[in-house]
């Protein structure tokens, strides 16, 4: 048995005997604990989990023991997340800050700001909002505007961010600020930790189509920043957030297979909604949506564990740059096909005329909507497979 | 399973990548054409790809085989694919040797498949009887006889029909026109009395013909597996001639793209690079996206017949499908992004095309294998 068969025999053993029976459910919204000074247990078993893990050093694997989390390799991660994932066992700490700024501080980040910074996020103390689109920067995200004007010991932040996802509920946020307008868009900015309790700061909530306001702008007005809060150096935030674009693209990626949602899968719905004849749907346009979804998901798994294996043997390919794209358009389509296989049963807003279940499948349907625009719309993640795997030509545009 | 190739099959790809390129470039191919050639392929080119151990990769060492398994096979095809290299490989190395070696009696075996490995046999499976492929619509009799069987009926889309030494003929000994029972497999030597042949030219300038029983005799000892039994044999046989063809289909496709994206970055309009248009660009990542999947499940295919083949079925039909839509639309975008040149004989584009769109139709088209995944879906 290799070393990473007998971690998994633990990692098993360990999940099975420790991960309470409520914790193994699929999770709505209400049951995510995402910390912070405003967050709170949604159940005592909810608490723990988290704490068992936390004292496990699973909350963060594949972080260094010295900052709080495992000091486990990236397989030793994936072998936990995988067994997780058997057992249908939730996360324990949702947010941010474990997900995409720890990865940053771990690689641009000070000694100073990983102590101060990294155990409060797994210790669930400080919940973290990412501060990167403007409403005058999106897909042209280094346009932004949001200014930090050197003022000797501090930086002047004056702007706003939106997409700032639950910035009301949080208590630092991480930001793309102009340190300078006079150079190339990308050679100006900075990448600041701000906490949100400073003065000068304030939230409003953006109602979506899928009827949620998870997301907010933050606006910034005249808030002192410490020299201390600058990660990397002055004027790279750029390199800072393009490594972060790669891992938060992986991350959406990945989504599909660890969805937040209590999810139906279409061939679940395929036989509760559709009439069957001898075995075979009757509508064949339907049949046919179902098998180029379930062949196209089929595909794209196959994909990902390429890519694993591509990178245990040191092969590169051009998989990985690929998987945004072609997994957030799935996610899109089977959204579309359960609503097709619904039918009107699949367009209940609210109400005791459906089940909870058909409510959150419409939800689902509006929210999928973000995926192929958030984190690199899809045609921004064409025009990088253009541009990195393809090699043509910059357009004149762009 | 192996989704990523080891050294020995990338080795082998490169040996046959170099060796195709200068012994079986695509001008070799329109050289056929326009020659009209009788035979349809090089055979000192199919010798020499034996020599090299191609028509043996996929059979056991026992048989003078190789033994590399159908990753190494697929590494080999690719690069058939990418040159559009006529031989017997597929249907002699792969669909008529597949047959003898899940069906095949140990004579059978031992007479013929060294011949097949060495080259000096070649083979072909006589299976279809209409223009789609229906692999259990079979018409054409096969009826016991003294000790043989006397077989009439017409087949058509042979590959390599008319070139083969010897057919694996699908016949039915019982049963119902459309029924998978009662298939019998057997053994024909194409100088019985009683076979006709019409070589057909088709699109890709490939080999395929149409054939005609007529009261052909055959011994006992000429029966592959169990009489009425053939279908146990037949449909692995097939779903590895799928998966080989969708090595091939691979080669295919990706030389037609590259061609392409370097014809992007090559030819200049309104004063710029075309491939400097996003209109193009976004078409030209979609079908590198489309690629990345293909290449992945390509790879599972493969290797399931040597490591899963309870998988087989599935990933067979998901390969040829997924193929079967990469090539149309690969080929299809590589002509319209050559613009002009590319409806030109000149420009080696159009045998891309031609070739992708019979790979399509043999053994299964698109609806066919989504179909059968549905239907293995529970659907």
């Amino acid at each position: 048995m290799s070393d990473l068969d007998s971690f998994r025999q633990e990692v098993r053993q360990w999940l099975q005997q420790n991960c309470p029976e409520s914790q193994r459910q699929p999770i709505t919204p209400r049951e995510q604990y995402w910390g912070g000074r405003r967050g709170s247990f949604p159940s005592e078993d909810a608490r723990i989990w988290y704490e068992r893990m936390r004292e496990r050093g699973w909350i963060a694997p594949d972080w260094p023991a010295q900052y709080g989390g495992g000091g486990l390799s990236e397989q030793q991660a994936r072998v936990i997340k995988q067994e997780m994932q058997r057992i249908r066992a939730r996360t324990p700490l949702y947010g941010i800050g474990l997900w995409m700024l720890g990865q940053a501080l771990l690689e641009y980040g000070s000694e100073e700001q990983k102590q101060k910074h990294l155990r409060a996020i797994i210790n669930g103390e400080t919940r973290w909002a990412q501060g990167y689109s403007e409403p005058g920067a999106g897909s042209d995200l280094a346009s932004l505007q949001c200014r930090a004007q050197d003022q000797g010991d501090h930086f002047l932040v004056n702007g706003s961010k939106i997409w700032t996802t639950a910035a009301d509920k949080c208590d630092w946020i991480f930001c793309l600020v102009r340190t300078n307008p006079d150079v190339k868009k990308q050679e100006g900015i900075s990448f600041l930790l701000i906490d949100m309790d400073d003065p000068g700061i304030s939230t409003t909530p953006i109602a979506l189509i899928s009827g949620e306001s998870e997301f907010c702008q933050t606006f910034f007005d005249n808030v002192k920043v410490p020299k201390e809060n600058l990660v990397g150096e002055l004027n790279k935030g750029w390199s800072v957030a393009k490594a972060l674009l790669v891992h938060e693209r992986k991350l959406m990626a990945e989504l599909g297979s660890d969805s937040p949602r209590k999810v139906v899968a279409p061939n679940e719905a395929a036989h509760k909604y559709l009439e069957f004849d001898n075995g075979r749907i009757v509508d064949t346009q339907l049949r046919s949506d179902l098998v180029d979804y379930n062949m196209q998901m089929h595909a794209i798994a196959l994909t990902h564990f390429r890519t694993f294996e591509e990178k245990a043997a040191g092969v590169r390919s051009a998989a990985p740059l690929v998987m945004k794209y072609l997994g957030t358009e799935a996610e899109k389509t089977k959204s579309e096909l359960l609503l097709a296989i619904m039918g009107s049963r699949g367009l209940g807003w609210e109400g005791d005329g459906f089940t909870a279940e058909e409510l959150d499948t419409l939800r689902l349907w509006a929210m999928s909507k973000a995926m192929t625009i958030a984190g690199g719309s899809s045609e921004v993640q064409l025009n990088v497979i253009a541009k990195s795997v393809l090699e043509l030509p910059q357009s004149a545009q762009v | 399973m192996p989704l990523v190739l080891n050294e020995e099959q990338r080795l082998l790809r490169d040996t046959a990548r170099d060796f195709l390129a200068s012994n079986a470039p695509v001008a070799a191919l329109r050289k056929l054409r326009d020659t009209r050639d009788p035979l349809g392929y090089d055979p000192q080119l199919w010798r020499k790809m034996a020599e090299l151990g191609w028509a043996s990769i996929i059979l056991p060492e026992a048989y003078g085989g190789l033994d590399f398994g159908f990753l190494g096979l697929g590494a080999v095809l690719e690069e058939c694919g990418r040159t559009l290299a006529a031989s017997p490989l597929l249907a002699s190395a792969v669909v008529g040797a597949s047959a003898l070696l899940l069906g095949g009696s140990g004579e059978q075996k031992a007479a013929l498949l060294a011949r097949v490995a060495a080259g000096e046999l070649t083979l072909a499976l006589a299976l279809e009887e209409s223009h789609h492929h229906r692999p259990s619509h079979i018409a054409t009799t096969a009826v016991a006889d003294g000790t043989g069987f006397v077989i009439n009926g017409s087949k058509t889309f042979v590959l390599d029909g008319h070139s083969a030494d010897q057919l694996v003929v699908v016949a039915r000994s019982s049963g119902e026109e459309r029924s998978t029972q009662g298939l019998t497999l057997l053994l024909v030597d194409r100088a019985s009395a009683g076979l006709s042949c019409q070589r057909t030219v088709m699109a890709d300038s490939r080999n395929a013909a149409n054939l005609r029983f007529d009261q052909v005799r055959v011994g006992a000892d000429r029966l592959i597996g169990e009489p009425g039994q053939g279908w146990a044999v037949l449909e692995p046989v097939l779903d590895r001639g799928r998966v080989a063809l969708a090595a091939e289909m691979m080669g295919c496709a990706l030389e037609a793209f590259e061609r392409t994206v370097a014809y992007l970055k090559q030819r200049e309009q309104f004063g710029v690079p075309i491939g400097s248009f996003q209109a193009l660009q976004h078409r030209a990542a979609q079908m590198q996206a489309a690629i990345e999947l293909c290449r992945s499940v390509l790879l599972q295919a493969l290797s399931a017949v040597d490591e899963t083949p309870e998988q087989l079925p599935m990933l067979a039909s998901l390969a040829k499908a997924k193929l079967n839509e990469l090539v149309k639309l690969v080929t299809n975008e590589a002509v319209q992004m050559h613009g002009g040149i590319g409806v030109t004989d000149d420009l080696e584009i159009g045998f891309f095309l031609k070739r992708a769109r019979v790979a399509m139709q043999v053994f299964g088209d698109t609806g066919f294998h989504k179909d059968r995944y549905a239907t293995l879906c529970g659907y």
